[in-house]
């Protein structure tokens, strides 16, 4: 495990005093993998993602990404997050900017390129996620799965080494998930490292390397699709696998 | 036999329902109690109309005579008050020879004023534009450069007054606004507290005694030999005020921000400012573009309030030009009605003006 690009060590986090939301958590990405994380609302999963890139703050432990360790450093924060690139579930898309401008923003600003390489760059991105006919338009004209695919430009135009992906079909209408989906399994095929938040048990199987369920804050199980889904260990998993396959 | 689907095509709907007649049927006469009050109305308004005219223009007096104006008390208006005292209240006290300065002063500022109302003029110069009118503002009306006589800045007034001190206490608390408000939700609690306090204070004030403070006690604790000018001490009054209001209103508009707006913007590495500057201001100020207005326009007829502290605005004016003369003294209702007549040009335009704003902006949002 010498390539590790993200690694939790024995993470706590409370929300508040009471609610002890990620409990010990221990877990190592290697650099190029795909990752899916599943489990019950409230399981701790989004808490999980978002503390790679210091949305959330965690109270024990130590999380390691691509060498920097996470604390609230501001310069390590910073650090981090021009490696990770994040896609809500809720797109976050800023809804006064045009698609251009929103893809252009971060990167004439964080990144100072100047404003042609920038919208160039945000073209590139355009195509891989196919919508390079809507640049001009803004956010609010677009489909669900038409902006989700922008928001995930967006995140690519920083160049990360990680994405994040926070559920990032459930906001969708159906007919317009596989759009999203079929922009993330090309992304995985070219060998990024992702992390994905999801109950779409399909995509599970057809990309990810790993797959974990967490519930109560803690990981229950992590293995390969093949023995996540046919031979799940504990009763947990096969609970959980019952109800959402069950149907 | 099962029906397969066959796509049909958009048709108009059946009833033409724009136009004229449709609009008076569905707004006047949508049934029989709409129909009795529009009728109602309509009746009193033209059993009021041949008073009204009579009063204002059959058996008015135009011509500036008090003696015409005396004999036609309570049949016709006396219009001829206004023709005699434009210029002192429009002017006040400033010395009646030289009247010329702040009429060129008030016009370059309405029309400095315009020209930033128009999205073509949205470019760098125009803020070279409002240094160059202030100055030429401030040259003209207190002289002491280029030959002009000094005039001293209690006696500017009226109209003049009422612009300047209206444009540059909207102009200044606006981005103290902006700051407060921001302030008020820091996470700094030193820089909190301070919003907190200065807002709950002036809040908890009337202007009136604002404007007195900043007039009468401020100069007691000035160091002796020391002073500044009252205007500027009215004026940082109005602004500080205006100002706590106004970082209310923004502050609304900030807290509409979803938080999702936010954790984008952080997940991008833009910073605290960066933020601000690009994501939530834009957005927030659109959002309260409607309140904010209402604000500029209280503002503008609250400078009305510094007569207070005897700086003679329009309203100070007009009391002035009136009072101390007997003759005239009777006939302030037409006066008044001759400002109001000015008050409402001004606040009709900013809030016709709000509404194009509001209509840029959420173009900008969904088409």
């Amino acid at each position: 495990m010498s390539d590790a690009i993200i690694q939790f060590e024995k993470v706590n986090k409370w929300y508040g005093n009471a609610f002890h939301v990620l409990r010990d958590i221990d877990l190592t990405v290697a650099r190029g993998e795909r990752i899916v994380i599943c489990g019950p609302s409230g399981s701790g999963k989004s808490t999980l993602i978002r503390c790679i890139n210091a949305l959330e703050e965690y109270q024990q432990g130590r999380i390691t990404v691509d060498g920097t360790v996470l604390t609230d450093d501001v310069k390590a924060i910073e650090a981090v997050r021009k490696q990770v690139g994040m896609v809500f579930q809720q797109f976050n898309l800023f809804p006064h900017l045009t698609v251009m401008e929103n893809l252009t923003l971060a990167p004439m600003w964080v990144g100072h390129l100047p404003k042609a390489e920038a919208e160039e760059r945000a073209m590139q991105q355009l195509q891989r996620v196919q919508i390079p006919e809507q640049a001009q338009k803004y956010p609010l004209q677009l489909s669900g799965g038409q902006q989700q695919r922008v928001a995930i430009a967006r995140a690519l135009c920083l160049t990360p080494k990680i994405m994040l992906f926070d559920e990032p079909t459930s906001a969708l209408d159906p007919e317009m998930i596989k759009e999203v989906l079929d922009v993330i399994s090309e992304l995985a095929s070219q060998g990024m490292t992702m992390l994905c938040v999801t109950h779409e048990m399909g995509f599970a199987k057809a990309v990810a390397d790993r797959v974990i369920l967490m519930d109560q804050g803690q990981i229950v199980e992590q293995n390969s699709p093949h023995e996540f889904f046919n031979n799940p260990r504990s009763e947990r998993t096969k609970d959980f696998l019952s109800k959402i396959l069950g149907h | 036999m099962a029906d397969i689907f066959q796509s049909i095509a958009p048709r108009p709907a059946p009833v033409r329902t724009e136009g004229f007649v449709p609009w008076v049927k569905r707004n006047l006469f949508a049934d029989w109690k709409n129909g009795v009050t529009t009728v109602l109305l309509v009746a009193l308004a033209l059993y009021m109309m041949p008073g009204l005219g009579q009063w204002g223009l059959m058996q008015a007096v135009f011509a500036p005579d008090p003696n015409a104006c005396q004999a036609a008390r309570g049949t016709g208006a006396c219009w001829g008050v206004i023709a005699e005292k434009w210029r002192v209240i429009i002017f006040g006290r400033y010395p009646y020879e030289q009247h010329w300065r702040p009429e060129i002063a008030t016009v370059l500022m309405v029309a400095a004023l315009i020209a930033s109302c128009v999205r073509w003029f949205w470019k760098p110069w125009l803020a070279v534009m409002w240094v160059a009118v202030l100055a030429i503002f401030f040259g003209l009306m207190g002289g002491g450069v280029l030959g002009l006589q000094p005039v001293r800045t209690d006696l500017w007034g009226g109209l003049p007054l009422t612009v300047m001190l209206a444009t540059l206490s909207i102009f200044l608390a606006f981005p103290l606004a902006v700051g407060v408000a921001l302030g008020r939700r820091s996470k700094l609690p030193a820089i909190r507290t301070v919003c907190v306090v200065y807002i709950e204070l002036i809040r908890g004030v009337p202007l009136i005694s604002v404007l007195f403070m900043a007039s009468f006690m401020f100069p007691l604790f000035m160091p002796q030999g020391m002073s500044i000018d009252v205007l500027v001490r009215v004026l940082v009054g109005i602004t500080l005020f205006a100002a706590a209001y106004m970082a209310e209103i923004v502050r609304g508009g900030l807290q509409a921000i979803p938080k999702g707006q936010l954790e984008a913007a952080d997940t991008l590495g833009l910073s605290y400012w960066q933020t601000q500057r690009k994501i939530v201001l834009p957005q927030a100020l659109a959002m309260v573009v409607p309140s904010m207005m209402n604000n500029f326009i209280s503002i503008f007829k609250d400078t009305s309030l510094v007569t207070i502290v005897s700086l003679y605005e329009l309203t100070g004016a007009l009391s002035l030009a009136l009072n101390s003369d007997v003759e005239w003294r009777p006939f302030k209702i037409e006066a008044y009605l001759f400002i109001t007549a000015i008050y409402f040009a001004f606040c009709f335009a900013m809030s016709r003006y709000s509404l194009w704003v509001e209509k840029q902006v959420s173009a900008a949002k969904s088409r």
